[in-house]
C-alpha cells in the first residue's frame, strides 16, 4: 500500500491541490502572479466559450451515452442468452476495438469520412449522389459520436456480461418454474442483478464524454472548420495553456470540470443505488 | 423472443417431433440456438470489425490505389510490404524509434502501475490498518477526476521539476491506476482465503513469503486483467505524452502517427497517408494479439472483479 500512496500522492493529490492553489492567482504582464481571489471563476462563469463547450459535451453526453450503453447492454444480453452460433467469436470481436488507440480509430474513421479515398466519396461516386459530409460543422459532433460508441460498446458490453455471468444459475430454475419466459426473466432476474455494473459503466461514460478530447483535437487536421479550439471544455483547457499560455485561467476552467463530473457521477451513483433497496 | 411456455405434455419421440415442427420453447436454462438473433447481433458485429477491414485492406495500396480504388477492396497492386518497408524507413527510420519508446512507456508504466495496484490491492483486501476507508475513498475519487483537470498542473510542477519533455513525464503518472488498485481489491478479497493465510502464518511463513508463495499464484487471473487494461491505457495514451513531450525522438507511436497525418496540411509538408495507415495497423496489432491470447485469463478476472460492487 505504502508505495502507491506515495506515486499516488504525487500524481493525484499534488497537481489537484496545485490546480486550486492556481486558479486563485493571475499571470499579469507586469508584476508576475497576484492573488485575484475568485476572478477566474467569475470570468469562467460569464465566457460564452466555455458555456458553448459545456453545452456540446452535455448534448453529446445525453445522445451518445444511451446509445452506446443500450447496444452493450442488448448484445451482452444476445450473448449471454445463449442463443447466438459461435458466441466467443462474437464476444471478442466486438471487444477489439477498445484495444485500438483513440489516435488510430479517430484516423480510421476521419479517412472514412472523407470524400476522398474514404467510404463516403466511394459511395458518392458510385451512385452519383452528395452524401451529407460528416466532417461538416453541422454534422462532425455526431461523427464523433459514431467513433466514440464504437470504440466503447465492446468495452461496457464486457462489464455487463461479466455482470451477468456471475448470476447463480439457480434463480434462472426458480424463474422457469415460476412460469417466467426469457423477456420476464431478463426484467425480473438479469437487469437488477446487474444494476451496480450499469451504475458504474453509466459513470464511466459521463466522465468520458466530459473529457472528451483525443477524437475532436485529432480530427481537427482533417475538418479544420468544424472543429473550434473550444470545441470540448478540454480542449478549451488544452488551448487555452499551451496555446494561449493561460495557466491560471485554465486550471480554473478544468476545475470547474472537475466539480461538474463529480457531481453529475455522484447523483447518478446516488440514484443509481436509492432503486436497490 | 418469448414464446410463452406451453404446457403441452411431451410425447417419448419428443426429439423427433421437435426436428420436425420446433415448437419447444427456448427457455432460459435451455436456450436453443437462434438466426435471427444472430443476425442481429451480426449487424453489431459488422460494425465493430468493418473499420479493421477497412484498415488491414487499405494498409495494401500505394498511394496512387489510396485515392482511386474503392475503399472496401483490394487496388490493383498489392504494396503491404513496400509499405510497410516505407513505415519503417521514412524520415531515418523514426517509426521504429516510436515504437522502441511505447514500449519503454508501456513496459516501464504498465508494469510499474501493474505491480502497484496488485500490492495496494492485495493490502486492501487482506490487512486493516486505520484509515483503509479513507484510503479508498480517496482512490476511488480519483477515478472521476477529469484527466485534464491534473494535466495541467502536472504538467507545470513536472516542468518546474526538469521532467518534461523526458520519458519520465509520461511514465511517473502511468504508474497509477485507480481503476487498476479498485478491480484487484475485489479480486484479491474473493481470491485469497483468510484461512489460507491464517495457517501459512501458523506454520511459520512471513508476510512477505506469504504473498510470493501462496497469494500471487492465486491472484494471476486478476494480475493479467489489470496488466492488460493498464497495457491499453499506456499504449493507447495520447493526451499525456502530447502534453508532456516536444520532443519527436520521444514520441510514442501514438503522437507520431498524429504528426504524420497532420504533416498533410502544413504548408510544403509532404503527403503520407499511406504510411499513416500502415502505421495504424502495426501499431493495433500487438494489442490485439495479446487480448486474443491472453483471452482466458482476463475474461475469468473481469468476472470475479464484477461479483462484488
Amino acid at each position: 500500500m505504502g508505495p502507491f500512496m506515495v506515486v499516488f500522492a504525487l500524481v493525484f493529490l499534488a497537481p489537484i491541490a496545485y490546480s486550486i492553489y492556481l486558479s486563485f492567482f493571475r499571470d499579469k504582464l507586469v508584476g508576475g502572479n497576484s492573488f485575484v481571489g475568485l476572478e477566474n471563476y467569475q470570468r469562467a462563469m460569464a465566457d460564452p466559450q466555455f458555456w458553448q463547450a459545456l453545452g456540446r459535451v452535455g448534448l453529446f453526453l445525453v445522445v451518445q451515452v444511451p446509445i452506446m450503453l443500450g447496444i452493450a447492454l442488448l448484445v451482452a444480453l444476445a450473448i449471454d442468452s445463449g442463443r447466438l452460433y459461435g458466441r466467443s467469436f462474437f464476444r471478442i470481436s466486438i471487444f477489439l476495438p477498445y484495444a485500438v488507440p483513440a489516435v488510430v480509430a479517430t484516423l480510421m474513421w476521419g479517412f472514412m469520412y472523407g470524400t476522398r479515398f474514404g467510404l463516403v466519396g466511394n459511395i458518392n461516386d458510385a451512385f452519383g449522389i452528395t452524401l451529407p459530409n460528416p466532417l461538416s460543422p453541422e454534422l462532425v459532433l455526431a461523427s464523433i459520436g459514431n467513433i466514440v460508441t464504437w470504440e466503447f460498446i465492446g468495452y461496457n458490453m464486457l462489464i455487463f456480461y461479466s455482470a451477468l455471468r456471475v448470476i447463480p444459475h439457480s434463480l434462472y430454475e426458480a424463474a422457469e418454474i415460476d412460469g417466467a419466459g426469457q423477456l420476464r426473466v431478463i426484467t425480473s432476474v438479469k437487469l437488477p442483478a446487474i444494476r451496480g455494473a450499469m451504475v458504474i459503466a453509466t459513470i464511466f461514460s459521463i466522465i468520458g464524454s466530459f473529457q472528451l478530447f483525443n477524437e475532436p483535437s485529432i480530427l481537427q487536421s482533417l475538418a479544420p472548420n468544424a472543429i473550434t479550439t473550444y470545441f470540448t471544455p478540454n480542449l478549451y483547457t488544452f488551448s487555452l495553456s499551451f496555446a494561449a499560455q493561460q495557466h491560471n485561467y485554465a486550471a480554473t476552467v478544468a476545475i470547474l470540470m472537475g466539480l461538474v463530473t463529480m457531481v453529475i457521477a455522484y447523483a447518478v451513483q446516488l440514484r443509481g443505488m436509492r432503486k436497490d433497496v | 423472443m418469448s414464446t410463452p411456455v406451453t404446457t403441452a405434455p411431451r410425447s417419448r419421440n419428443a426429439g423427433y417431433a421437435r426436428l420436425r415442427t420446433p415448437r419447444r420453447p427456448s427457455t432460459v436454462t435451455r436456450p436453443r440456438r437462434s438466426v435471427l438473433l444472430t443476425v442481429l447481433t451480426g449487424l453489431i458485429l459488422v460494425y465493430s470489425l468493418l473499420p479493421l477491414g477497412w484498415l488491414l485492406i487499405n494498409a495494401t495500396k500505394t498511394p496512387g490505389g489510396l485515392f482511386d480504388s474503392f475503399g472496401l477492396w483490394f487496388a490493383e497492386d498489392f504494396a503491404l510490404w513496400d509499405n510497410i518497408v516505407a513505415t519503417f524507413t521514412y524520415d531515418g527510420g523514426v517509426f521504429a524509434r516510436w515504437l522502441g519508446n511505447t514500449l519503454l512507456y508501456v513496459v516501464v508504466g504498465a508494469g510499474g502501475a501493474t505491480f502497484l495496484a496488485v500490492l495496494g490491492g492485495y493490502a486492501l483486501a487482506v490487512f486493516d490498518f486505520p484509515g483503509k476507508r479513507a484510503v479508498f475513498a480517496v482512490v476511488i475519487g480519483a477515478v472521476a477526476v477529469p484527466g485534464t483537470a491534473l494535466a495541467v498542473p502536472t504538467f507545470l510542477m513536472f516542468s518546474r521539476m526538469g521532467l518534461t519533455n523526458t520519458p519520465w513525464a509520461v511514465i511517473i503518472p502511468s504508474l497509477i491506476t485507480p481503476f487498476g488498485l479498485y478491480l484487484m481489491w475485489v479480486f484479491a478479497a474473493q481470491a485469497v482465503p483468510r484461512e489460507l493465510l491464517e495457517s501459512a502464518r501458523i506454520d511459520g511463513a512471513g508476510e512477505i513469503r506469504s504473498f510470493f508463495r501462496i497469494s500471487l499464484p492465486l491472484l494471476v487471473p486478476g494480475t493479467v486483467t489489470v496488466l492488460l487494461f493498464s497495457m491499453v491505457a499506456t499504449w493507447n495514451n495520447y493526451f499525456l505524452p502530447l502534453i508532456m513531450i516536444r520532443d519527436p525522438d520521444w514520441f510514442p507511436l501514438t503522437l507520431g502517427l498524429n504528426a504524420w497525418n497532420a504533416q498533410a496540411a502544413t504548408a510544403g509538408g509532404e503527403v503520407v497517408f499511406h504510411l499513416v495507415i500502415t502505421g495504424s495497423l502495426i501499431t493495433i496489432l500487438p494489442l490485439i494479439a495479446a487480448f486474443l491470447l491472453l483471452q482466458r485469463y482476463w475474461q475469468s478476472g473481469l468476472a470475479a472483479g464484477s461479483v462484488k460492487e
